[in-house]
């Protein structure tokens, strides 16, 4: 029903969601044993988990409706180059400041992109989104409470975040590069487009930090960190997918 | 001096205090109070005591509550009560309780009426 500029522009908007999540998935889930209490270290390694069954899903109807390689094909046995994760989810997890702005400025996003798909007229993601909308929901309240609780904690708390939102922000920003085909997902009412999520994310992230207390950068005057989707990447992406898909490379065929 | 903190895992581990005062009171940021969670499985059921989360905020205990005690199996709710909220009975007052075992007439066990029911099924079977 969709001709092929517009599936393949579908395919593009799946593939940057599916690798961000995987990716993201596997980064926080570093955190697991290192949590800074048990309490946290448990719900924080959940959201880890969540993203990475989100990024099965997409790439499933990469897969089911699109003709891509199966999911674990696309996760463990493409280049560094076929990627297409933008560059905030590659970053190593720092300390728990950065991961938790991370943790904000993405699942913010997710939680627009994802509220937008669950009208969507493609509607095998449609009904994806609206699976998993209870799950990004906690994701969101989860990163929403921290940054408020660290945002009127002490002195070194405000600062530490206030210092992660400053130098990340542009960085954040690259989630949102634009692609080719988006306007025909527009038009017929497949996605609403990267400006329009990227504006939308802008106001949420705005809410959060004034009821937290810290600043909002101006956006007009920070760098987009673009890239990513083009399959340019930081140095940390290559050694991050060595270690993911060290145990599956010993012996790719066996059944799991 | 070493430090002296309400989490023994931190205590066993014999630390010098060195940044302290002697008998440095814990300040409420360095250790986090708890919260007693309560799960409700179905809507209309009671909500049960599961156990405690540690929080600085009864909103972050619910954060925390949720993955601890609502991963697994069936959840419609989730209540957080502040463990300092509780009114807890001392256990040196259980004498209060002592007899009750013997009050056996509050009990509709024990009232000989079992009896009287199976005679009156036993006579009517003839008729």
């Amino acid at each position: 029903m969709f001709n092929k500029e517009t599936l393949d522009a579908v395919r593009l908007l799946l593939l940057f969601q599916a690798d961000d999540h995987l990716i993201i998935g596997h980064r926080n889930s570093e955190w697991t044993g290192l949590g800074p209490i048990l309490e946290e270290d448990i719900a924080f390694s959940s959201i880890a988990q969540d993203k990475i069954g989100h990024a099965l899903g997409l790439y499933s109807i990469l897969n089911e409706n699109l003709g891509e390689a199966d999911p674990d094909t696309l996760a463990f046995m493409r280049n560094e180059t076929d990627f297409t994760s933008s560059h905030l989810v590659e970053l190593p997890i720092g300390e728990y400041d950065f991961s938790l702005v991370r943790h904000l400025f993405f699942d913010l996003a997710a939680h627009i992109r994802f509220e937008d798909l669950a009208t969507s007229a493609f509607d095998p993601v449609a009904k994806l989104a609206r699976k998993v909308k209870g799950e990004i929901k906690y994701h969101v309240f989860h990163a929403n409470t921290f940054i408020k609780q660290l945002g009127h904690g002490s002195e070194e708390s405000k600062a530490r975040l206030q210092s992660a939102i400053n130098q990340n922000f542009g960085l954040a920003l690259g989630m949102f590069e634009s692609f080719e085909g988006e306007q025909l997902l527009i038009d017929q009412g497949i996605y609403k487009g990267e400006a329009a999520i990227r504006e939308a994310w802008l106001g949420e992230v705005q809410a959060v930090l004034l009821e937290a207390g810290l600043k909002m950068p101006d956006a007009s005057k920070v760098e987009p960190v673009l890239g990513g989707r083009k399959g340019f990447h930081t140095e940390y992406l290559q050694p991050l997918l060595d270690e993911m898909t060290e145990v599956f490379r010993v012996d790719p065929a066996a059944e799991w | 001096m070493k430090i002296k903190s309400l989490d023994p895992r931190v205590s066993r581990l014999e630390l010098d205090a060195v940044d302290k005062q002697p008998d440095a009171v814990l300040k409420p940021e360095e250790h986090w109070e708890t919260y007693q969670v309560f799960h409700q499985r179905k809507r209309g059921e009671k909500h049960s005591s599961v156990g405690i989360v540690h929080a600085p905020s009864a909103e972050m205990a619910l954060v925390f509550a949720k993955e601890q005690y609502g991963r697994r199996g069936e959840t419609v709710n989730m209540w957080i009560v502040n463990t300092r909220d509780v009114l807890a009975m001392d256990y040196d007052d259980y004498d209060v309780f002592a007899t009750t075992p013997d009050k056996m007439y509050r009990d509709p066990a024990g009232y000989k009426v079992n009896d009287k029911i199976a005679e009156f099924k036993k006579s009517n079977l003839h008729v």
